[in-house]
């Protein structure tokens, strides 16, 4: 881990140092809102180390404030932590060597970790990065960063408890969303992932109003269906236009084909090739 | 704090049940061998629950609206980053214009 500073750079290490500092800025205002909610320091200072998920936290915290019951206040927080699921399945070999695979040095502690330390903005660092080796530093410099400021933030916010309590008067509440749309914009450039995370972001304020909270997220994921259907025939129709399949020719060689198929094949060569 | 006890075992829950979120993703991963392709759905699956996961935090609070302010602090923080703008200049661009908002009475 001695080489995370080296494999990054500084321009990343500098991204993960602001959004660590805006992870601690939502920490202060979930730890001054914990006290102001009656709950004594340790909820908060616990929380913040064991589930290191703000979002639920807050649920957790809001419900059992409300006279809601723990454990429904729990299920609750799990439904909208249930996406870190699918996080760990996008993300491979980060917290370690695959545990298949021939070195095992990633079993013990370091794994136990570096699972722990998955969230929204270790994962979309990780994403952002374009080889495993940075994929992984960038995972770990982050997640180790926000492990520290996230309870750190809530401990702070505890103490000085109302002073921080109106976030919203400095934007605070703008940074979360700020921060993951800014490192998910290079994907979105891509005009098939675009459409395909409007449309899931679509999804989920159409639930909103009507389910739990992360179940409307969670529901974003049926935007994935199309991709599964386009990309094969993408690549296929693509082949099928030139002469050889393996030949890699970008000219609008087939003009009977279309407008709609040859923009999806050229769009699907792209990102199923070097991307 | 009503019941402490009570309150303790739904922390432990949810701390429990968050990891084992987070582990099984991983162990599904390390059993089954994907073909690149779905390497690159997968990652395109993350993207979507991320684009949600900014669009409900930036325009919903609770089951409602989340007022105007937020949603165009995030939007401006959208545009710089789309344009190239540093990271550090989006973050606080997307607070600033939220906080200012504010000022000037806009919720």
């Amino acid at each position: 881990m001695s080489s995370i500073g080296r494999t990054l750079g500084r321009d990343v290490l500098r991204d993960i140092a602001v959004t660590c500092l805006a992870v601690l800025f939502i920490g202060l205002s979930y730890g001054a809102t914990a006290i102001a909610s009656g709950f004594p320091l340790w909820v908060p200072a616990a929380q913040s180390v064991l589930v290191l998920a703000g979002a639920s936290e807050f649920l957790f915290i809001g419900i059992v404030a409300a006279g809601g019951n723990p454990l429904a206040a729990a299920l609750a927080g799990l439904l909208v932590n249930a996406r870190h699921l699918p996080y760990g399945l996008a993300l491979p070999d980060i917290t370690g060597p695959d545990i298949t695979g021939p070195r095992v040095t990633g079993r013990g502690w370091r794994r136990m970790v570096g699972t722990h330390v998955m969230n929204d903005e270790s994962v979309v660092f990780a994403l952002a990065q374009d080889d495993l080796p940075g994929k992984r530093a960038a995972y770990w410099a982050c997640g180790l960063g926000v492990l520290i400021c996230w309870p750190g933030g809530a401990v702070l916010g505890a103490l000085i408890g109302s002073a921080v309590h109106d976030t919203g008067a400095f934007g605070l509440d703008a940074m979360f969303p700020a921060v993951i749309l800014a490192l998910i914009v290079p994907d979105l450039r891509d005009r098939m992932t675009l459409q395909a995370a409007l449309a899931g972001a679509a999804v989920a304020l159409a639930a909103t109003p009507f389910l739990p909270a992360g179940l409307p997220v969670l529901l974003a994921l049926v935007a994935v269906l199309p991709l599964l259907r386009q990309r094969p025939s993408a690549v296929t129709a693509e082949a099928g236009a030139t002469a050889e399949p393996g030949a890699v020719p970008k000219s609008g060689a087939t003009p009977k084909s279309g407008a709609t198929p040859e923009a999806d094949g050229k769009s699907g060569e792209q990102s199923v090739g070097a991307r | 704090m009503k019941d402490t006890t009570l309150v303790v075992v739904g922390m432990a829950t949810l701390a429990a049940g968050t990891y084992a979120f987070r582990l099984s993703g991983q162990l599904l991963r390390a059993r089954i061998s994907f073909p690149p392709r779905a390497g690159k759905l997968l990652e395109a699956a993350t993207v979507i629950l991320l684009a949600a996961l900014v669009a409900t935090t930036a325009l919903t609070e609770g089951h409602g609206f989340s007022g105007f302010a937020r949603p165009a602090g995030v939007l401006v923080g959208g545009v710089l980053a789309w344009r190239k703008a540093p990271f550090l200049v989006v973050v606080i661009a997307a607070a600033a214009t939220a906080a200012l908002l504010r000022l000037a009475g806009v919720r």
